[in-house]
């Protein structure tokens, strides 16, 4: 800016000798030069502009193709997605691989407990020698904002695949409310909503095997309600078909299952948590039947029909050092069920001796478990349990009114109260992977003990799965 | 009982609304708990999920931790796959509508974050990797300006009326966090270049924003615990390559670390690894201090 100020003095100081000289040809020569000088002076601020436009031109690439830059990086940041188009919805899947080794001193297709109405589940030990156990395929994905979905199905050994669980629930109901449809594991109890491969035995205990067949499957709706508590309150309902053992199926309109359950838990310091909860289910049979023998050796057919009522009663504490649980942990656990059932059994021979009798029938039975397992060092696990049936004794219309076949000829019913001990020690190489060693003295059977040896393996695939309290 | 009853439920009702007046977030690990003090003031209620001395991928969705979530407005996790093996449940059995994935109210800290160790290969064989990339991200300052301004603007998102105050709280972090940074940066210069080895890869970011080396880890793939046959090797290439300490988190288990420490005569140094990791580390500023001035402790 030097340069106009340089200009006006130049000027001035010519204007004043002009007027001092005062000729017009000098005057003329003077406004050529002025001329020229203003001419040059446009032109090389117009080449200076043009010089500073340029400049912030390349200056503003400079700084585009900056951003540009952080941008590629930070796009480079992103890892691309796993799957595009159609595949990019495809369900979380995950798979569930297991396999026994088994020896037991009885035989284990003649299994039963004595005392108990066969419950019909999978509930004996496992076939000796090497066998596959149920492979599970798990799939999961959001439906939409609303509801989810997942199938679980069962490989069984033997080629049949079975719906283990299909269910959608809910994502947005508000309140604390969560309903859930299709067929899923009953939230009844503690141990019967947890999947077999994530049980701490290979099998489940006593009462789950004669009460519930293992576990209970409800085909039906379920809803649940958590408090806006600081303490963990839940409470459950659940109707259904009642496909499942203690029901037979029922063909006819309406629920024939329900189900109610109230759950409280919480934490003491860091270190322990806790939840217990009570549960209760009532179900009925229609033409639920079982095979027995008579006092003579002839084949039986018994046929109930009437109502079952459970009362199940669960508390698991469970500890880990400043609940951290990677070293060290221990879990502590037990149920206690109490079962009526009452109505009509029915009892053909098939003609051998009494032929078709029917008549009242009445059960008070009970059972509870408990079992502690211990992790004593990092992949390591020691686990006991313990668990014991009564089966009082049913009373029976038909040996009442001693005109036919006498408690005798019902000798799966006989009065026994079976128990069983179970240890187990496990090595896990990874979260992913279980190889477990159990032993059991099966007192199940009347006057018998099997001695049961299980070599386990569990393999899960795919996704991690989540960890159920 | 009447009477009884009327008292505690009007106890319930009244605790309720405590509960309603701030804005309630649970955070899955205490850093995102700090984080949300910061910035929100006494205007939340902060909890957190787990504490400096959990693991945080093993954690269970346990009663209490429901119970929490089921009246969390906000729930702030780290994301990246990190809590895969238990928030799923803890949404699924919270029935609460606000946190589901995909709401406002659920917020994870790893797509705002520069996430490093993303693996090319994702393989079980691995261990147990991350596909998004290493999950342990708070502990890079540049992470932690990033999560807070999303995390301000997401709290106020949630809490209109609030929004303003979150922002000023926002800023006047980002300028404490910013001379912080520069701070610890210049204290750290003596750090530049030390090998550490590590338990778990848990500490990445550190190494990574400090210039440090990792010299190897306890664990012989992510999530598989040490074991003695791991740790002989460890041994054999730190007598060929020395490194400075044996750097372990405050909820890792002393033992393998104290194992190699004595073999390879190098210390054994606890770094609190998050918030209440360790007595100074109340905070997130008291983290990063008692972090590198114990890491330097090794050092002198």
């Amino acid at each position: 800016m030097h340069k106009p100020s340089m200009v006006v003095a130049a000027l001035a100081a010519t204007f004043a000798a002009s007027g001092a000289s005062a000729q017009e040809s000098d005057l003329a020569r003077l406004r050529e030069e002025i001329q020229q000088l203003k001419k040059s002076y446009e032109e090389r601020m117009q080449a200076l502009e043009k010089r500073l436009a340029d400049a912030e031109t390349r200056a503003g690439k400079a700084e585009q193709s900056a951003t540009e830059a952080v941008k590629a990086a930070e796009a480079r940041l992103v890892p691309p997605p796993a799957a595009r188009g159609e595949n990019a919805f495809n369900p979380a899947i995950s798979l569930i691989l297991q396999g026994t080794y088994a020896q037991t001193s009885q035989d284990p297709n003649k299994f039963a407990i004595t005392g108990f109405v066969p419950s019909g589940g999978e509930v004996g030990p496992p076939k000796r020698s090497f066998g596959v156990g149920e492979s599970e395929l798990v799939m999961t994905a959001n439906v939409d904002p609303y509801f989810r979905g997942t199938l679980i199905a069962a490989l069984t050994p033997d080629d049949q695949v079975e719906v283990e669980e299909a269910f959608f629930n809910t994502l947005s109901l508000p309140y604390g409310f969560t309903l859930k449809g299709g067929r899923f594991l009953s939230g009844i109890g503690y141990q019967n909503e947890i999947h077999q491969h994530a049980w701490d035995f290979q099998d489940a205990p006593l009462p789950y095997k004669a009460f519930l067949g293992g576990r209970f499957q409800q085909d039906g709706v379920q809803a649940r309600w958590v408090a806006p508590t600081p303490v963990f309150l839940e409470l459950g309902a659940e109707v259904g078909s009642g496909r499942n053992f203690p029901s037979s199926d029922q063909n006819k309109n309406g629920a024939s299952t329900w189900a109610g359950l109230a759950h409280i838990g919480g934490d003491i310091g860091d270190s322990y948590a806790w939840r217990a909860g009570v549960s209760y289910l009532r179900t009925a049979a229609s033409d639920r039947t079982y095979s027995d023998v008579d006092s003579l050796g002839n084949a039986v057919t018994n046929s109930f029909n009437g109502d079952t009522r459970m009362w199940i009663a669960d508390a698991v504490l469970k500890w880990a050092p400043n609940g951290n649980s990677t070293s060290t942990n221990f879990k502590l656990q037990g149920e206690y069920f109490r079962v009526r059932e009452s109505g009509t059994l029915a009892y053909n021979d098939g003609g051998a001796v009494f032929g078709s009798l029917s008549d009242g029938f009445r059960t008070a039975q009970s059972g509870w478990y408990a079992q502690a397992v211990y992790q004593f060092m990092p992949r390591w696990r020691v686990g006991y349990r313990y668990d014991t049936l009564r089966s009082g004794t049913p009373t029976i219309g038909i040996v009442a009114n001693g005109l036919g076949p006498t408690a005798a000829d019902f000798p799966t019913l006989a009065s026994h109260n079976p128990s069983r001990n179970t240890a187990m020690l496990e090595w896990n190489p990874s979260e992913f992977s279980r190889l477990r060693f159990q032993y059991a003295a099966d007192k199940s059977r009347l006057g018998v003990t099997d001695h049961q040896f299980i070599l386990q393996y569990i393999y899960s695939l795919g996704p991690h799965g989540a960890h159920r309290f | 009982m009447r009477p009884v009853m009327a008292v505690f439920t009007a106890a319930l009702l009244f605790g309720a609304q405590g509960a309603l007046a701030a804005l309630n977030i649970l955070t899955c690990e205490p850093e995102w708990a700090a984080l949300s003090r910061e910035l929100g003031g006494d205007r939340v209620n902060v909890a957190s999920a787990t504490t400096a001395l959990q693991d945080p991928h093993r954690v269970e969705a346990r009663p209490s931790l429901i119970a929490r979530a089921r009246s969390a407005d906000l729930l702030v996790c780290t994301g990246a796959e990190l809590e895969v093996g238990w928030k799923p449940l803890l949404l699924s059995q919270s029935g609460n509508p606000n946190i589901q994935a995909g709401r406002p109210g659920n917020f994870e800290a790893a797509p705002y974050a520069r996430l490093i160790e993303v693996p090319a290969v994702v393989d079980r064989s691995l261990g147990d990797v991350h596909p998004s990339g290493n999950p342990h991200l708070h502990l890079s300052p540049a992470n932690v300006t990033k999560v807070a301004a999303a995390l301000a603007e997401r709290m106020g998102q949630i809490d209109a009326s609030n929004a303003g105050y979150y922002r000023e709280r926002l800023k006047s972090f980002q300028e404490r966090w910013q001379q912080a940074v520069t701070r610890w940066e210049q204290q750290a210069a003596p750090l530049k270049g030390m090998r550490i080895v590590v338990y778990h890869r848990d500490l990445s970011y550190l190494v990574d924003w400090l210039g440090m080396r990792e010299a190897g880890s306890l664990e012989p793939k992510p999530g598989i615990p040490p074991s003695t046959g791991h740790m002989t090797e460890l041994l054999a290439q730190l007598a060929r390559e020395p490194a400075a300490a044996v750097v372990r988190s405050a909820y890792n288990d002393p033992r393998p670390a104290e194992w190699v420490s004595e073999r390879a005569k190098i210390p054994v140094v606890t770094v609190p690894y998050t918030v209440g990791g360790s007595e100074k580390a109340r905070d997130l500023f008291g983290l990063y201090d008692d972090t590198i001035s114990r890491l330097l402790g090794a050092v002198r």
